[in-house]
């Protein structure tokens, strides 16, 4: 029980608060990241978070604030070059390429410690300061207070766009927050799984909850569920590890949930439905 | 009933929409009373759903005005619903048919959908009303286009419209799930007197109900009864070519305007110019 010797060790404590918050905050953009077919932008600003975090390295020697920062700014660019949805993949696709490119420039003029390097892109969960804690702990506020507030005028702009503008939603505008939104929930959870792997945060959890319910307040709630308890898991069973990271563990117990949603799921949904529809 | 109503819902004084050179209409003067069917006519491309989504606010009006006139001495304009297009959903989008009305009631509002008594009973009424309880709670993908189809009557309806604007909702629909739809329209503005514009490509699923026509081609229009307007005579004018309105049984049959609407049979299966089937206007063979 290694695990629970560690708990009383500020980094533990840490690790499992911001795990917490990282999760809930990706769970509940999940479902909309699936709704609105959205993956690749996770992954793009995922992996531009890298560009932003190699640049707050040379400049302030501060991995999360650039990554941050750069979230925004590539959140903004992707939103003015990709006006509607079609255009939006090739335009995630030129600033991803033109994105990495600098980063790699950044890298090359980095001289501080290569681990900080690859700690951008497989986390550094158990390395979080009380500083950098209070940090991500706003923002996942930040996160979670906007996509309450949103959620009803985002889902009918995301499932039913024509009828929602009809209403007076504003389609464009909500769906440019939720990109912002989206670049800040996946630039923190870069922080417990890292760049490469914060799908497993931001989409596995939901494509899960999809197979689980049709109700979108279910999904939801079971997405921020899933995520929780993968990243959450994953942190503990990553202390309990000498040898394994904690990362590792998280992509797994991901993984795993989705494996079991998708075994169970249709069973589900089958027996919700026959009890919906009579015969 | 060819005559303007008395006290219309709806005022459209000289309304006009261009494009760049390209004009969708021109100079449209129409007034439309509570429980009024118009139906809106017209090749493709000639702005019908353009003039929806002006009446929805939604595109800007080039020249002119619409204005939705106050019912009941109420400073506020009449409730707009809008029936869309029938399109596929994905078949995993997680939103319930019951989910779509309800949206269609309080979608636009901030905050999640908390659960609410009254809320749940005008989305319930507005489901039992097209007969879509029995399938209220499945995954509208899984749902056929007809079942789609009265959800989105329900969602129109739900936050009780004194206006009721449709853009082709009888498109991709067999002609049994058309007849049903259709009705569905008919009854409300009689039982609530709820105006009722009706963009469509073909007037014979709806001809028993249209009180007036409006049809729109390359900038022209003209408005009246179906029979002041689907004439020979009337349409020839319009088109500027020789057009032909044949009735057969029941149905109008509009032939000649070939050349001018593409849009007679949906899809790839659309007869060459040549072929006289292209010709009829009288709706989908059943």
């Amino acid at each position: 029980m290694m695990a629970f010797l560690y708990l009383s060790e500020r980094f533990a404590q840490h690790a499992l608060i911001a795990g917490t918050l990282v999760a809930i905050a990706c769970g509940m953009i999940g479902p909309f990241v699936v709704t609105r077919q959205m993956a690749f932008a996770v992954h793009g600003t995922a992996e531009l978070a890298f560009t932003g975090a190699a640049a707050g390295l040379v400049i302030a020697d501060n991995a999360l604030v650039g990554a941050l920062i750069g979230s925004v700014v590539v959140a903004v660019a992707i939103g003015l070059l990709g006006d509607r949805p079609r255009e939006r993949d090739s335009a995630i696709g030129v600033v991803l390429a033109f994105g990495l490119g600098l980063g790699v420039l950044f890298l090359g003029f980095y001289q501080g410690f290569a681990t900080a390097a690859t700690n951008i892109l497989f986390g550094t969960i158990y390395g979080v300061s009380q500083g950098q804690l209070g940090l991500l702990v706003a923002i996942a506020l930040v996160v979670v207070a906007v996509m309450v507030a949103v959620y009803r005028p985002l889902l009918f702009a995301s499932v039913d766009t024509e009828v929602a503008r009809s209403r007076g939603v504003p389609v464009r505008a909500l769906g440019f927050v939720f990109l912002i939104v989206l670049a800040l929930a996946v630039t923190e959870a870069a922080q417990v799984v890292g760049t490469l792997l914060v799908l497993s945060l931001a989409i596995t959890p939901a494509a899960a909850a999809h197979r689980c319910s049709a109700n979108p307040v279910t999904v939801t709630w079971l997405s921020i569920a899933f995520a929780v308890i993968a990243a959450d898991g994953g942190i503990l069973a990553g202390l309990a590890s000498d040898t394994i990271k904690p990362t590792v563990f998280v992509t797994t117990f991901s993984f795993v949930i989705y494996i079991g949603a998708r075994l169970a799921g249709p069973a589900i949904t089958r027996r919700t439905a026959s009890r919906a529809r009579p015969a | 009933m060819s005559a303007a109503p008395d006290a219309p819902l709806l005022r459209i004084r000289d309304a006009t929409v261009a494009f760049g050179d390209r004009v969708l209409f021109e100079g449209l003067d129409l007034d439309v009373g509570a429980g009024e069917f118009l139906a809106v006519l017209g090749p493709n491309g000639a702005g019908k759903t353009t003039l929806l989504r002006a009446l929805l606010g939604t595109v800007a009006l080039t020249r002119g005005t619409i204005e939705t006139v106050p019912v009941n001495g109420t400073g506020a304009p009449p409730p707009v619903g809008y029936v869309p297009q029938q399109h596929a959903f994905e078949p995993d989008v997680p939103v319930r048919g019951r989910d779509l009305v309800r949206l269609g009631l309080d979608g636009h509002r901030p905050g999640p959908p908390l659960r609410n008594r009254q809320t749940r009973e005008r989305v319930d009424a507005a489901l039992a009303a097209v007969g879509a309880l029995g399938f209220a709670d499945l995954p509208i993908g899984r749902l056929s286009g007809g079942e789609q189809q009265r959800l989105r009557i329900a969602q129109a309806l739900v936050t009780d419209p004194q206006l009721l604007l449709c853009d082709e909702p009888l498109l991709s629909l067999d002609l049994a799930q058309q007849r049903v739809v259709s009705a569905l329209i008919d009854e409300r503005r009689r039982r609530a007197g709820t105006a009722v514009v009706f963009v469509t490509h073909e007037i014979n699923p709806v001809q028993q109900y249209v009180d007036r026509v409006l049809y729109l081609v390359e900038g022209r229009w003209a408005t009246g009864t179906a029979d002041e307007v689907l004439t020979s005579e009337r349409l020839s004018d319009l088109y500027g070519t020789e057009i032909d309105v044949v009735r057969l049984r029941d149905r109008i049959v509009v032939v000649g305007a070939d050349d001018h609407h593409h849009h007679l049979e949906p899809g790839p299966r659309r007869p060459g110019p040549r072929d006289p089937g292209a010709t009829t206007r009288g709706g989908r063979t059943p």
